[in-house]
């Protein structure tokens, strides 16, 4: 069986998150937040934005950014970084698509939680 | 663009005035508003479009207005974006800073029952909710609520008829009111049953920012009705009709808009001054701002004075209801949006060892 493969798990399908979106996916206490984007293009990054730990799941998704709901802090869905003055990162996880399936790479989530 | 606007705007548009919505755009609030209207826009990427937006689906600033915009200028035809509002008013709760959120059913003037107390006694005690506070909007909020758990909070409280409090909303707030003449000595009218009536009558209007209002039942003022956005003042002849107050980041008493002599007409000039800043306010801007920047003298001309300008906003108002006046709670409760308070996912996956 091929080891790389076997790390990655469906998480969902694409349909289950709406458009300019986000869902959450948990695992103990570590919080994932999916997104959607306008072009169907799909990111994975811990909901917990790097000023006040607010759930990026729930803010307002546009291009490949989300503002934060707590106070409009502007976070990339490639990389994590606060966009503008703000500086932060926030943990990103790889994610695909395999037709409509959403698939997360496990093996970046376990180290997470090993060294958490 | 430039061409276009001096065609739809004539002589108002002066390109070097205007304050930016956004960096999506150049053009303000107003010239949105306009444009939307006379190019009859209805949809969001049709504004963006037709306006020429510099992004792509625009930002976090730009999208919550032009969604306000469209709500209010369309109200039979357009489909609400729920992705282009903020997550207080997608859930319908208010996000606190640890995640969870706040439930604030509604209290019509204030008052409550036995029944409604038990109720919420029995679902603070059911969801483990460890804080709950008397607002000053004289209603109950109960604080620290799982958004896991928020269809069942509502569920519960709905048994008993409580709806949705829109304590979260850019919209109708509270309507704030004394005991006035059913049991004060003081009172000149029934300020109580007033502030329900009107409460009924504009819950779930969505406005360009909060609106809060109250009735006292005498000068004496007890409701606090001269900071509100929209106040009255009962007295032996009438009526005191008041707007414009503020008494948040800004503390300011509200002006006078003027006396009527019965409750209906207090109905009417109330609701109408509400259309009328619902169809003029930008976005976030609170009664007050508006009022300065379109001048007291001119709201008083068109509410008091102009019955048939008074009369269109009225019944638009009305119409606009006949869509707006649907509880969020219950729809949710019947399984409306059930993606936004369940993960798509649980992964109980094992720390690597």
């Amino acid at each position: 069986m091929n080891v790389l493969s076997a790390n990655w798990i469906a998480v969902g399908r694409l349909s289950d998150i709406p458009r300019r979106g986000a869902r959450r996916i948990q695992n103990g206490s570590l919080t994932i937040a999916v997104f959607r984007t306008a072009n169907d293009e799909v990111y994975a990054i811990e909901d917990k934005c790097p000023h006040k730990k607010g759930p990026l799941s729930q803010g307002i998704v546009h291009g490949n950014c989300v503002s934060c709901p707590l106070h409009n802090w502007v976070i990339s869905l490639e990389d994590g970084k606060a966009q503008g003055a703000d500086e932060g990162t926030v943990r990103s996880f790889n994610v695909k698509l395999d037709g409509e399936d959403i698939h997360l790479n496990v093996l970046n989530v376990s180290d997470e939680r090993k060294s958490a | 663009m430039e061409q276009l606007l001096a065609v739809e705007l004539g002589d108002s548009y002066k390109p070097n005035a205007i304050t930016a919505v956004c960096g999506c755009t150049d053009l303000g609030h107003d010239e949105v508003r306009r444009l939307i209207k006379a190019k009859e826009l209805k949809t969001i990427p049709r504004v963006m479009q037709a306006l020429e937006w510099k992004t792509s689906c625009g930002c976090a600033k730009c999208r919550p207005a032009l969604n306000y915009y469209l709500v209010c200028d369309w109200p039979d035809e357009y489909e609400d974006d729920y992705q282009s509002r903020f997550i207080y008013e997608r859930v319908h709760a208010n996000i606190q800073k640890d995640g969870t959120y706040s439930v604030v059913p509604r209290m019509w003037g204030g008052i409550t029952s036995a029944i409604e107390l038990r109720k919420i006694a029995d679902v603070v005690e059911k969801f483990d909710i460890p804080t709950v506070k008397v607002t000053g909007g004289q209603r109950i909020d109960m604080l620290g609520v799982q958004k896991e758990d928020l269809p069942a909070v509502w569920a519960d409280l709905g048994e008993v008829g409580f709806v949705s409090g829109h304590a979260y909303a850019k919209g109708l707030r509270t309507v704030k009111t004394c005991v006035g003449s059913d049991w004060c000595r003081f009172g000149t009218q029934d300020s109580t049953g007033l502030g329900v009536r009107i409460e009924k009558f504009m819950w779930g209007s969505w406005t360009p920012a909060k609106v809060k209002m109250a009735v006292s039942g005498c000068p004496r003022n007890c409701s606090e009705a001269t900071c509100k956005d929209v106040g009255v003042i009962c007295v032996d002849s009438g009526y005191e009709l008041h707007f414009a107050g503020a008494a948040g980041l800004d503390i300011k008493g509200t002006e006078v808009l003027g006396h009527v002599k019965t409750e209906d007409e207090v109905i009417e000039h109330v609701v109408a001054l509400t259309q009328m800043y619902r169809e003029q306010g930008h976005y976030l801007e609170r009664i007050y701002k508006w009022a300065k920047r379109i001048g007291v003298d001119e709201i008083r001309r068109q509410i008091m004075e102009n019955g048939e300008a008074r009369q269109g906003y009225f019944s638009r108002f009305i119409f606009s209801q006949k869509y707006a006046q649907v509880d969020p709670w219950s729809e949710r409760v019947s399984g409306k949006d059930k993606h936004e308070f369940i993960p798509m996912s649980d992964l109980k996956l094992e720390a690597a060892e």
